[in-house]
C-alpha cells in the first residue's frame, strides 16, 4: 500500500515525529499550538499523550494526518513506515489515511454520518479504495462488528447511528476504523463522552487492538485511562512535551512538577482524604500566550527565576538506552537522583 | 429534625412524540418512585450513568419539570412550583450551577453584570453602592479579584467562567446549591479547584449541596451522602463511607469496579 521510498528511519519505528511544530494564523495573531514535539512508536505499542485543554494534543494528531484547519501549518517531520507525511500530496496522504493510520474520534455521534446505514459506514472505505467486493466487504463488516462485541451484527448493518446507544456508536466507530486493517490507530479522547461502564469496555477493546500488533496512539486527559492501557506516556503542556516515561515510572516517580501535580489533582476512590483536593493554582495558559521560559513556571510551586527566563530542554532521566529511560524538561526535576543521569 | 429538602416518591415521565400524525404517543419514565433527603448542612451526591434520571431529579427539584406523582418538600412544606410569589422567595434559597461554564453565562454581560443581575432579580432592588459591594464580595468569595468584574465570558477561562456561575448562584446566600455536572467539563487541575471551592462555600455558609455527577471519585471527595440511580430508580442511598466501602447493590458495585484505577499512591516526594 505504501509508496516506495528510500528511508533513513529506524525500521522498527512505525511512526516517527520529529520537531513537529503547528501554528495557526488567527485574527488575534499567530497561535503556536504545538512546538518541538518528537515521538516514536513501534508496532504493538500503546503511547498515551496526556494533556489538558489547549495543550496541543489533538492538533498533533491532525497534523500527522494532514488534517489541520486551513489556517494551520505544520513544520518538522512526520514519518509513517518510512514515508514522510508532512507536505505530502493528497494521493500519498490518502494512501495512509484509513489503511495505514486510522482515526477514532472523540464524539461517535458526530463522526458517524447520520444518513448512512451502518453497513455503508463500515464498508465505504474498502469499496472506495477497491479493496474488496461488496460481498467481501459485507462479510468483513459482520466480522468487525463481532470483534467489537456487538450482538446481532446482521440487524445492526441495517440501522442508522442515531438508533444506537453512545457506547455502541463508539464501538461501531472503532469497527469502522479497523475495517481497512490499519497498522496504527489514533484514538482522540475515545472514552471521554462515555459512561464508566461503557468506557471500561472500550478500553478493553483498545487493549485487544494493541495486542493484535497495531500501534495505538491515544490522546487523553484522563490518567486512569493511561494507567490501564498505555506502555509509555508523553505529558504535554502548552504545546510542548514536558515529560516522557514508561507508564509504570510515570506513576511511580513523576519527574516534572506538572506531572506530579496533575497526578495529585485526580480525585481517587482509594485514598482516605475527604475534603481538599490538591489542585494546581491558576489555569492552563491560553494558546496565544508565549513563554520565554517554562510555560508551567507561573503555576509551579518549585519555580526558580531561571525557569521563567529560559526554557529547559528535554533531557534523559534514568539509565539512558534502558527500557525505563524517560525524558523531562525541568531545571529542578523531582526525584533529582534519577534525573542526574545525562544523555550520552 | 426536618430535612432541608425532601423528595418523596417522585415520578417523572416525558412524552415522546412519535413520527407521523397518528403515531402512538410513547412515554419515557425518567424517574420512578424516587425519594431522597438532604439534611441542613448536608452534601448529597447523586450518581448514575446517562439516562439514569439524575439530571431529571435536579430539574424536578428546581421546578423545571413537574412530577407526575410525588412531592418535593422544602423544610417540611410542599413546594408550590405553580405559585410565582412563593417561588420568588424560594429561588433566593435554592440555586443552581450547570455543566457548561460558557453556555450558562450571557456573552454580552460582564462577570460583574451577571452577578448583579442575579442579585437584583432575587433580592429585589438593592442600592447601587451596596450592590457593588455585594458583587465584589461574591466574586472575591469564589477567588476572582475585583478586576474580573469587568471581563466578559470570552475573556475568561473555563474554570473562571464556572467561578462566575458559582458567584452568581451564591450571591444571595442560598441554603441549597444544585450542581448539575458542574465540574464535568473542566480540566483535572481546574476541577480540583472548583471541588475545593464548593466544599469551602458549603462549609462556610452552611450551604447544602445536591451534587449531580457521573464521576464517583469527585462525589466521594465532596459529598457526605450518596444516592445511586439506575434507569430512573433509586438503587441505593446512604452515607458516603458506607456506599463506597460496602455497596449493597450489584449495580453500585459494577459502577465502582468500572472506574479506571490509578496505581497505588506513591510515597513521599
Amino acid at each position: 500500500m505504501t509508496v516506495p521510498m528510500t528511508t533513513t528511519t529506524t525500521p522498527a519505528n512505525l511512526l516517527e515525529v520529529r520537531d513537529l511544530g503547528v501554528r495557526f494564523a488567527t485574527a488575534q495573531g499567530t497561535v503556536q499550538a504545538v512546538e518541538d514535539v518528537s515521538i516514536a512508536m513501534r508496532a504493538g505499542e500503546c503511547l498515551a499523550i496526556v494533556g489538558e485543554s489547549g495543550s496541543g494534543k489533538s492538533q498533533l494528531l491532525l497534523a500527522c494526518l494532514g488534517l489541520l484547519a486551513a489556517n494551520g501549518t505544520a513544520r518538522g517531520s512526520v514519518r509513517f513506515g518510512g514515508v514522510e507525511l508532512l507536505g505530502a500530496d493528497e494521493r500519498t496522504l490518502n494512501a495512509v489515511r484509513g489503511t495505514g493510520i486510522a482515526l477514532l474520534p472523540q464524539d461517535p455521534l458526530s463522526s458517524l454520518t447520520p444518513h448512512l446505514r451502518i453497513e455503508t459506514l463500515l464498508t465505504e472505505g474498502l469499496l472506495d479504495r477497491g479493496l474488496a467486493t461488496r460481498a467481501q466487504a459485507r462479510q468483513r463488516a459482520l466480522r468487525a462488528l463481532g470483534e467489537v462485541g456487538i450482538d446481532d451484527p446482521e440487524a445492526r448493518l441495517r440501522q442508522y447511528s442515531h438508533e444506537l446507544s453512545g457506547g455502541m456508536r463508539q464501538r461501531v466507530a472503532l469497527a469502522t476504523a479497523l475495517m481497512c486493517e490499519p497498522r496504527l490507530l489514533f484514538a482522540d479522547e475515545p472514552t471521554t463522552a462515555l459512561d464508566v461502564s461503557v468506557q471500561a469496555r472500550v478500553l478493553e477493546l483498545l487493549a485487544g487492538v494493541r495486542d493484535r500488533g497495531l500501534g495505538v496512539l491515544i490522546i487523553t486527559h484522563d490518567l486512569g485511562v493511561v494507567a490501564g492501557l498505555a506502555d509509555r506516556v508523553a505529558v504535554m503542556y502548552a504545546g510542548r512535551i514536558v515529560e516522557t516515561a514508561t507508564t509504570a515510572e510515570l506513576f511511580r516517580a513523576p519527574c516534572h512538577p506538572y506531572t506530579a501535580a496533575l497526578l495529585a489533582a485526580v480525585p481517587r476512590l482509594d485514598d482516605g482524604a475527604q475534603s481538599r483536593l490538591p489542585g494546581i493554582a491558576g489555569d492552563p495558559p491560553q494558546p496565544t500566550m508565549r513563554f520565554p521560559g517554562c510555560a508551567f513556571a507561573p503555576r509551579c510551586e518549585f519555580a526558580l527565576d531561571e525557569c521563567s527566563a529560559q526554557r529547559p530542554e528535554l533531557r534523559t532521566v534514568g539509565v539512558s538506552g534502558s527500557a525505563a529511560a524517560g525524558t523531562v524538561a525541568c531545571y529542578r526535576p523531582l526525584h533529582a537522583a534519577a534525573a542526574g543521569e545525562a544523555a550520552p | 429534625m426536618t430535612a432541608l429538602l425532601r423528595v418523596e416518591s417522585a415520578s417523572v415521565r416525558y412524552v415522546l412524540r412519535g413520527r407521523g400524525l397518528f403515531a402512538p404517543v410513547r412515554h419515557l419514565q425518567a424517574l420512578q418512585d424516587v425519594s431522597i433527603e438532604i439534611p441542613e448542612d448536608g452534601r448529597l451526591g447523586v450518581v448514575g450513568e446517562s439516562g439514569s434520571g439524575k439530571s431529571t431529579l435536579a430539574r424536578l427539584v428546581l421546578g423545571l419539570v413537574r412530577a407526575d406523582a410525588g412531592r418535593v418538600y422544602w423544610q417540611g412544606r410542599a413546594i408550590a412550583y405553580d405559585e410565582p410569589e412563593a417561588m420568588r422567595g424560594l429561588r433566593r434559597e435554592l440555586q443552581v450551577v450547570f455543566q457548561d461554564p460558557f453556555g450558562s453565562l450571557d456573552p454580552r454581560m460582564t462577570a460583574g453584570e451577571a452577578v448583579g443581575e442575579a442579585l437584583q432579580a432575587l433580592a429585589g432592588p438593592v442600592p447601587s453602592v451596596a450592590a457593588q459591594d455585594r458583587i465584589v464580595a461574591a466574586l472575591a468569595e469564589v477567588g476572582l479579584g475585583a478586576a474580573f468584574a469587568n471581563r466578559y465570558p470570552h475573556q475568561l477561562s473555563g474554570g473562571q467562567c464556572q467561578r462566575v456561575a458559582i458567584a452568581r448562584a451564591t450571591v444571595t446566600r442560598p441554603r441549597l446549591l444544585v450542581c448539575d455536572e458542574a465540574v464535568s467539563a473542566l480540566d483535572v487541575s481546574v476541577q480540583a479547584q472548583i471541588v475545593n471551592l464548593l466544599h469551602e462555600l458549603s462549609e462556610r455558609h452552611s450551604m447544602s449541596l445536591l451534587f449531580i455527577s457521573h464521576n464517583l471519585a469527585v462525589v466521594r471527595h465532596l459529598c457526605d451522602h450518596v444516592a445511586v440511580l439506575q434507569r430512573g430508580r433509586l438503587v441505593e442511598q446512604g452515607n458516603r463511607d458506607a456506599i463506597f466501602a460496602t455497596p449493597q447493590s450489584q449495580y453500585t458495585r459494577d459502577l465502582l469496579a468500572a472506574v479506571p484505577r490509578l496505581p497505588a499512591k506513591r510515597q513521599g516526594t
